[in-house]
């Protein structure tokens, strides 16, 4: 079905976000990112560290100056509260790295897409790709730091094997809409918009301290924000804090990414194929 | 002017005449002129780093001093943890800003740009090109660690006049980062060793050097280990000048980061040479 595209596919890969048209072209596209990665393994193994790290310092470190922090009720250890909140911030952070700067890199100084196209392949391919391997290489490390909280005793509920599959759906978004990002970047000082809105993103939601201590006004603010809806939904499942709300975060994450693909899509077309 | 005039002018500047000696202004020093090529650049994109140099303490101060200290109901090593973090977060500030301008920068000022080389090729020096880029970073540092004091006193966080000198020291300990990552940046072939810096260098320093909880708190060896590191002697002496209580300590921390950015800038003048000169 998709081997060989016809001029009208054109039209349909566009509208369709992640339908089955792009797949297979598009694992070629992660076949060559694995082919590259295999020269840059350190690089790759060295991402494992820093979660564990950021857990080891603020979770035990802070934790023996914090105690313990009320949620929903229940009063846990700061350390077992941080941690889902980690793992959610360093999957946002390692995605939308990965689909900033790679991308970036990729489609305006190393030219590789354009390389891309010369082969059957359709700039649909490329964002589903590059997104299906941001996401494969956020997987690892999200169940690489999964493995060391349940090992650190962190794990509070059977719910928990859940968090794989959430810590995803924060990748899938925030992967998407970097790559849609990303399109519309015109040289590497627009990076710093990166970091403007990631750091603060990183430290108000709710990811160190529990949203009641900050203000009404913040507090409704963050609870908009996308890496509130990741914290909320590890820390939830995690903790075996269970509502239908938790439902309601997992749906903002996924529309969110879609959103992102479709624009990431489009935007790849018109770059790319003026 | 004449064209003529217009030369003479600038001759003026660099060689003194020996029929007018009175009127020739001293030459500026080479390194000023290659630091100059820095400032100049950075006329150009300065908006975007100063909103962050603004912005940034002002979220980190709220999210963790204020945020996660309103969790911590007992004092922090006899102050209120946000007095406890503020200074940290100087130090380690002066130490990202130090490091990371000497990491990509000097890549592309010999890789991708070859600003250095361009440098070579009018009587700068080698070290007149290295001591301009250091200079440079001394007082982007200066004015980062400024802001961020200017912040602390409006989040009520500095209690002593002595912490004006943590602007100096904020800038010695970028220094200490800068020169000795320079010297590691001039012989890198790509920029793969910079992710490996900043995951086994700068995160674990910003994370375990007494920043966000004192370093009493690790175990015995770990300790140890924490305190032969560099971030912490910089965090040790801005939380002593910001709070106001300076000990004999002081001389060690500051000799320590004298020492290493020393280190730094006698092996960066190698690795410099090395590689700018064939």
């Amino acid at each position: 079905m998709s081997a060989t595209p016809g001029p009208s596919a054109g039209a349909t890969l566009r509208i369709t976000p992640v339908g089955l048209l792009g797949t297979r072209r598009a694992g070629r596209l992660v076949e060559r990112n694995i082919r590259v990665y295999r020269r840059l393994w350190m690089y790759f193994v060295s991402g494992f560290f820093e979660p564990f790290f950021y857990l080891l310092s603020i979770g035990v470190g802070l934790g023996k100056l914090v105690h313990t922090v009320h949620v929903a009720g229940a009063v846990v250890p700061y350390a077992t509260f941080v941690a889902p909140g980690l793992l959610a911030s360093s999957a946002m952070n390692g995605s939308t790295l990965d689909s900033t700067f790679n991308i970036y890199f990729k489609l305006k100084i190393a030219k590789t897409y354009d390389a891309v196209l010369s082969t059957p392949m359709a700039p649909a391919d490329i964002a589903l790709g590059e997104l299906t391997w941001s996401l494969m290489r956020a997987t690892t490390y999200s169940l690489a730091f999964l493995v060391v909280m349940a090992g650190f005793g962190y794990v509070r509920s059977p719910w928990a094997v859940l968090c794989l599959p959430a810590a995803m759906s924060i990748s899938f978004a925030f992967s998407a809409v970097g790559m849609a990002g990303t399109t519309y970047m015109r040289s590497w000082q627009d990076f710093d918009k990166v970091s403007l809105v990631l750091i603060p993103l990183f430290l108000f939601s709710g990811t160190f301290a529990p949203l009641s201590v900050y203000a009404g006004w913040i507090q409704a603010v963050v609870r908009c924000t996308p890496l509130y809806q990741g914290v909320a939904l590890l820390r939830g499942l995690d903790l075996g804090i269970l509502s239908w709300t938790l439902v309601g975060h997992a749906i903002y994450l996924l529309v969110a990414g879609f959103v992102g693909l479709v624009v990431a899509t489009r935007r790849m077309t018109t770059l790319l194929l003026p | 002017m004449e064209p003529t005039d217009r030369a003479l002018q600038w001759s003026a500047d660099t060689v003194t005449r020996p029929d007018a000696p009175h009127r020739t202004r001293r030459p500026t020093p080479m390194w000023v002129r290659s630091a100059r090529y820095w400032m100049y650049q950075y006329k150009r994109t300065w908006r975007g780093s100063i909103t962050t140099s603004f912005l940034f303490p002002v979220l980190y101060l709220t999210a963790i001093g204020l945020g996660v200290g309103s969790l911590i109901h007992h004092p922090v090593d006899g102050v209120r943890f946000l007095d406890f973090l503020a200074p940290g977060l100087l130090a380690s500030t002066a130490m990202q800003i130090g490091g990371n301008d000497a990491m990509y920068p000097v890549m592309a000022a010999i890789k991708w740009l070859k600003t250095y080389f361009a440098m070579l090729a009018t009587p700068l020096s080698v070290i007149d090109v290295l001591i301009g880029h250091l200079a440079w970073i001394a007082l982007r540092l200066f004015v980062v660690c400024s802001i961020y004091l200017l912040i602390m006193a409006a989040f009520g966080t500095v209690h002593s006049p002595l912490a004006l000198v943590a602007v100096p020291v904020g800038v010695l300990t970028g220094m200490a980062f800068a020169a000795p990552i320079a010297a590691f940046a001039a012989t890198q072939v790509n920029d793969m060793g910079f992710s490996t810096i900043y995951r086994f260098v700068l995160i674990p320093l910003f994370l375990f050097s007494g920043i966000f909880f004192p370093l009493n708190q690790l175990p015995g060896w770990f300790q140890a280990v924490a305190l032969a590191l560099p971030l912490y002697h910089g965090v040790a002496l801005c939380r002593g000048l910001v709070l106001g209580h300076v000990g004999v300590s002081a001389v060690v921390h500051l000799a320590y980061l004298v020492v290493l950015s020393a280190l730094g800038l006698v092996v960066a003048a190698r690795t410099y040479r090395r590689r700018l000169v064939t």
